[in-house]
């Protein structure tokens, strides 16, 4: 079973967000990035738990240049057999996703994973993209995924509920919270990183659909009004009278 | 040119959020000179309910071929549907059915795709948040055909009163390997991401046998009940309930925090209600910062003193 894992770099969790060049770029500088939360705890840890159980092999799929290499080799150090980055920008998810189908056209994978948003730019696009490129099946936002043989057991949020799924393979998932726990890698795995192999295809012919004109910060609260704990009915005075809120 | 809206239902009855995509798309069609039309899909309750959020017509798709929710048979309904009233914008809710069908839509009609916007239109842009609510990007959409889903709680509703002229639609849908085998409510009938008020806490409630005073609280506001990462991961409360960077991103009218810290990812997940209240016994705590009104307390104390307090307003 051959089981494709779809990660993205994306800045750590406790990033400051500051925007530069007339607020048109994000601004890496001091910013430390891993790999997008969802596509390693879950989509990354649930597929090596997958070919565990199952035999197989999971590879690694970015998208972008080199600098996103060290999250890679991240990634096959936690126990991915192989990786595959396709050397082209990401600045629309349409591109991206129509680079992903283009090489998965002529590599086809039995299970394609994908965190359910990168925490970045939360466009919760591409994996549902690539579905549609592929004319693959597209589970979203599923917190659970059992294999036997080749049929899928899955669970997915949906509005107000669970819905429990059937599926068999080939088909594309996104990955929310309660699909797997985040494992840490071990000396073993960074050592044996270094050598695994790490395939840099070129960008495919594709063009972009959306562009990013500017960035804004939300205003900053105007401060805050404390109220004594011993008046609690003024707090929901002011709720009621000021806020308008309840 | 035309405006098409996915108004999702739940057991029948439309979603909020469903109405507020109503409603964004009928401001947009206003704004284009337009019209808005909606595509229903399984059974609906009242469509002409519509009409007060500028709905003035809707494709109902009722066919026993689509039982159960699948993102590939509605997306092929919605393509359909869009191609009979050529529609230029097509609209979605930003929940978790139009974050499955929404890319479908955007790769089969290859058509640019805003996700989770908070404004409506200004040309070709569209505002949405960005690094899980720390920032807004404004994105132009560069092909003709544009889709867009709306976050929750992101545009004031205006009242239209249009009537709504219902025409039954069908088309031909793929068949697909999808089975759905069982759906499972959730057992609290008011979902945290379409709530108006959420009351939420974290550690500073010492554990999980001390949430019956959230609960109660939450239920005297008409509230959903949330709660920080550390608490979901220590299974004091199911992980559908975490808000912030890596669970839920909420955006309420009303949002309580206690005993919570603010840590940044915390913040980045509930930085979009309009008004938060932080009660906390640390006067140092982050959250602080980010709040309109704050008490420095106990909240052992504090919170039964609300409920009451509370209880005596609604009386």
């Amino acid at each position: 079973m051959k089981i494709v894992v779809c990660i993205s770099k994306a800045p750590d969790t406790t990033s400051k967000i500051a925007f530069k060049d007339n607020n048109t770029q994000f601004d890496e500088a001091g910013i430390q990035f891993i790999i997008n939360p969802y596509d390693e705890w879950y989509a990354l840890v649930r597929a090596l738990e997958l070919k565990e159980a199952n035999g197989g092999n999971v590879t690694v799929l970015n998208v972008g240049g080199a600098e996103n290499d060290p999250i890679i080799r991240k990634a096959l150090a936690i126990g991915a057999d192989d990786a595959v980055r396709i050397d082209a920008p990401t600045n629309d998810a349409l591109f991206v996703a129509k680079q992903i189908a283009a090489y998965l056209k002529s590599n086809p994978a039995d299970l394609v994973l994908f965190g359910k948003e990168t925490i970045d730019y939360n466009g919760s696009q591409v994996g549902g993209m690539l579905s549609a490129l592929l004319d693959l099946p597209y589970v979203s936002l599923a917190s659970k995924l059992e294999l036997n043989g080749t049929t899928a057991m899955l669970e997915r949020e949906i509005e107000g509920g669970i819905e429990l799924l059937e599926i068999s393979l080939p088909f594309v998932v996104s990955a929310a919270k309660g699909m797997a726990e985040a494992r840490i890698p071990n000396m073993r795995g960074i050592m044996a990183a270094r050598t695994k192999p790490l395939n840099i295809v070129p960008a495919f012919e594709a063009s972009n659909a959306t562009e990013i004109k500017s960035f804004t910060l939300p205003p900053a609260k105007t401060g805050c009004k404390y109220v004594d704990a011993d008046n609690v009915d003024e707090l929901v005075n002011l709720l009621r009278n000021e806020a308008k809120a309840i | 040119m035309s405006v098409l809206i996915y108004t999702d239902t739940s057991n029948g009855t439309f979603t909020k959020n469903a109405f507020e995509a109503a409603n964004y798309g009928a401001l947009v069609a206003k704004s284009e000179g337009t019209l808005a039309t909606a595509i229903v899909i399984g059974e609906a309750e009242d469509v002409s309910v519509l009409g007060s959020y500028g709905i003035t017509k809707a494709l109902h798709f009722n066919e026993a071929s689509l039982t159960n929710f699948d993102p590939q048979k509605v997306a092929q309904i919605i393509i359909e549907a869009a191609k009979k009233i050529s529609a230029t914008t097509i609209v979605l809710a930003h929940d978790y059915s139009g974050k499955a069908v929404a890319p479908i839509l955007a790769a089969k009609l290859d058509a640019g795709l805003v996700t989770g916007a908070v404004a409506l239109p200004e040309g070709n842009t569209v505002k949405k948040t960005v690094f899980s609510g720390k920032a807004f990007a404004t994105i132009e959409i560069k092909t003709s055909t544009k889709i867009i889903t709306v976050l929750p709680n992101a545009v004031e509703k205006q009242t239209f009163s249009e009537t709504v002229s219902t025409e039954a639609f069908s088309c031909e849908i793929p068949s697909t390997r999808l089975t759905v085998k069982e759906v499972k409510k959730a057992s609290n009938e008011l979902s945290l991401t379409e709530a108006d008020i959420v009351v939420s806490a974290g550690r500073g409630l010492k554990g999980p046998e001390n949430w019956g005073m959230i609960e109660e609280l939450a239920k005297e506001l008409g509230a959903a009940t949330a709660c920080s990462r550390p608490v979901a991961d220590v299974g004091w409360r199911p992980h559908h309930e975490h808000v912030g960077q890596t669970g839920l991103a909420i955006r309420p009218n009303l949002y309580i925090a206690i005993g919570i810290s603010g840590a940044i990812q915390h913040l980045a997940g509930v930085n979009g209600s309009k008004v938060i209240v932080v009660i906390n016994t640390d006067a140092e705590a982050p959250f602080f910062k980010a709040a309109d009104y704050g008490i420095v307390g106990d909240a052992f104390e504090v919170v039964p003193k609300l409920i009451q307090a509370v209880k005596k307003l609604k009386a």
